[in-house]
């Protein structure tokens, strides 16, 4: 890939940028990167979270954005502040623990907030139900969102006499 | 393949993703599967105390002697590798930059055929990872996943059924996964039509990296395409989109061939034969031109030149003229200006040895 800035040397160093809520990458040599002072660091990929942080953060008041940094992960004792520094969270339970600050981080970077991949096996008859439930959940917002109502409506059925037959408790999480 | 027992004998087998095989292999070298993976009771990596980190590193060795894929495989503790074996482990692509700094309880464990790898305490607790040569998203998935599911037998991972894997970085959280195929794109590159298409590339949510990964540089014309996002998509769905997208990719590559042997065959035949002469007689050169030459060289034996050497000989040239590589072979430090030298010899002895093989006359 060549540089975008001089468009001759190679790009060697990558930017990810925030403009207007909008990301995006700048690719570039080293000698423009140094001439428009974005020098690279050992740590550019934590740079780059934090980047992606930090143009969050603008959206927030000063008052918010402490409030914020001292919401603490009970588990790891890592502090949400930290892991903005880092862009590393501490551990799985630190997801629970900033849910609020990091769904729209995570709508950010993937552009979804809900995991639609594999599973462990653990978890048993339960879980695999719970996602069979969720998957039908999706697959009924999409014939909603294709005004395929016959299919919606039997989809619908069939979540119904599902949930029924398993009690009220099978409901997925993260859905009202 | 034979299996390799200690470092020198792994040192010894060529990967077999440098072998030159499978479908597509004169354009795309190489594919690769990475699933990152967390234990649920220990924090991750970088908030982990040694001993916890000693303990995932008995953990997974352990599940890993459960799994039939992985269960011959040989592990390797950073901390018991020279500085210059770590670097070997990098040049070959077996494991990260992070991983080879070799200061925590950190180490790779790589199954009996060598396609299948797992770091262990990397960013993330383990990353496996399938790497197959040429274009094989789908076996390279099967090995992964496959290895992943063994396991999950024995391991609790952490995992949220809202946002699936969770990795210590959010950039991987979900279906951990990274597929990436590393792509070999010369004409595209002469004709400058190499932008318009990477650009559409990032347009469709995929990324592009150089020979060495994240923030690596492009060299000898060497792409590495992989998915960039990680929730909200399926692996299916994220693998048959690269899937598509090179495709794509390799056709457009092939169109700008025939136009350019079409325009100018001679200038490009005689490009070739030269950068083959400069690798066939050099006496002293640096890694980056091995690099730049041995893409004239593919192109060569892609547009089906004889008396070139296979394609596994260029791909191992890749990696063997890596520093890392040299200087463990010479058994030692060297100055770059003796690297240079010694790395001369390597791809002249590389080539006399495929010449010999083929039975062929290099002077055609």
């Amino acid at each position: 890939m060549l540089c975008q800035i001089c468009g001759k040397n190679p790009a060697t160093v990558h930017f990810t940028e925030i403009h207007d809520n909008k990301m995006s990458e700048i690719h570039v040599c080293e000698r423009c990167a140094e001439e428009k002072g974005m020098q690279a660091s050992a740590s550019q990929h934590k740079f780059e979270i934090a980047d992606l942080l930090a143009g969050m953060v603008d959206a927030m008041t000063q008052t918010e954005e402490e409030r914020v940094g001292h919401v603490q992960c009970p588990r790891c004792g890592l502090l949400y502040s930290s892991f903005k520094e880092t862009g590393r969270l501490g551990c799985g339970e630190c997801y629970t623990a900033f849910q609020f600050q990091l769904r729209p981080l995570l709508r950010r970077i993937h552009g979804d907030t809900r995991h639609r991949g594999k599973h462990p096996s653990r978890g048993g008859e339960g879980a695999v139900r719970t996602r069979q439930i969720q998957r039908m959940h999706d697959e009924l917002q999409s014939a909603v969102e294709r005004e395929d109502f016959e299919k919606a409506a039997a989809l619908r059925d069939e979540i119904r006499r599902l949930e029924a037959e398993h009690g009220a408790g099978s409901a997925p999480e993260g859905r009202s | 393949m034979s299996m390799p027992r200690n470092f020198d004998e792994l040192f010894e087998a060529t990967s077999p993703w440098l072998l030159g095989e499978g479908p597509h292999a004169e354009m795309v070298l190489s594919t690769r599967i990475r699933l990152a993976r967390n234990l649920r009771d220990v924090p991750f990596t970088h908030r982990a105390r040694e001993e916890q980190l000693q303990g995932v590193l008995a953990s997974v060795q352990s599940a890993a002697q459960q799994s039939p894929s992985l269960h011959d495989g040989l592990l390797l503790r950073m901390s018991e590798c020279t500085p210059i074996d770590r670097q070997v482990l990098v040049e070959r692509h077996l494991v990260s930059h992070e991983l080879g700094d070799g200061a925590r309880p950190r180490g790779i464990l790589i199954a009996a055929d060598q396609r299948l790898s797992l770091m262990i305490n990397e960013e993330d607790h383990l990353r496996l990872q399938a790497l197959t040569p040429g274009f094989q998203l789908a076996e390279a998935w099967a090995l992964a996943d496959r290895a992943d599911d063994e396991l999950d037998v024995s391991l609790d991972f952490a995992f949220s059924e809202e946002i699936g894997y969770l990795t210590s970085c959010p950039t991987n959280a979900g279906t951990g996964l990274r597929a990436s195929v590393l792509i070999h794109l010369p004409a595209l590159v002469l004709l400058e039509d190499i932008q318009q298409v990477l650009k559409s590339v990032t347009q469709v949510g995929l990324n592009v990296r150089g020979l060495y990964g994240e923030h690596s540089e492009v060299m000898g014309n060497l792409f590495q395409i992989s998915n960039q996002t990680t929730l909200g998509r399926s692996e299916h769905d994220s693998i048959e989109s690269l899937e598509r997208v090179t495709r794509q990719i390799i056709e457009t590559e092939e169109r700008a061939r025939e136009r350019m042997l079409r325009d100018a065959r001679i200038q490009i035949e005689d490009k070739v034969w030269r950068a083959y002469g400069t690798l066939r007689y050099c006496r002293s050169i640096h890694a980056r031109e091995v690099i730049n030459l041995c893409s004239a060289v593919r192109l060569g034996v892609a547009m089906g030149l004889p008396g070139l050497c296979p394609l596994r000989t260029l791909n191992e040239l890749l990696v063997l003229t890596q520093p890392a590589h040299l200087q463990r072979s010479q058994g030692g430090d060297l100055s770059p200006a003796d690297r240079n030298i010694v790395r001369a010899r390597l791809v002249r002895e590389r080539l006399a040895a495929a010449d010999h093989e083929a039975g062929a006359n290099p002077q055609g």
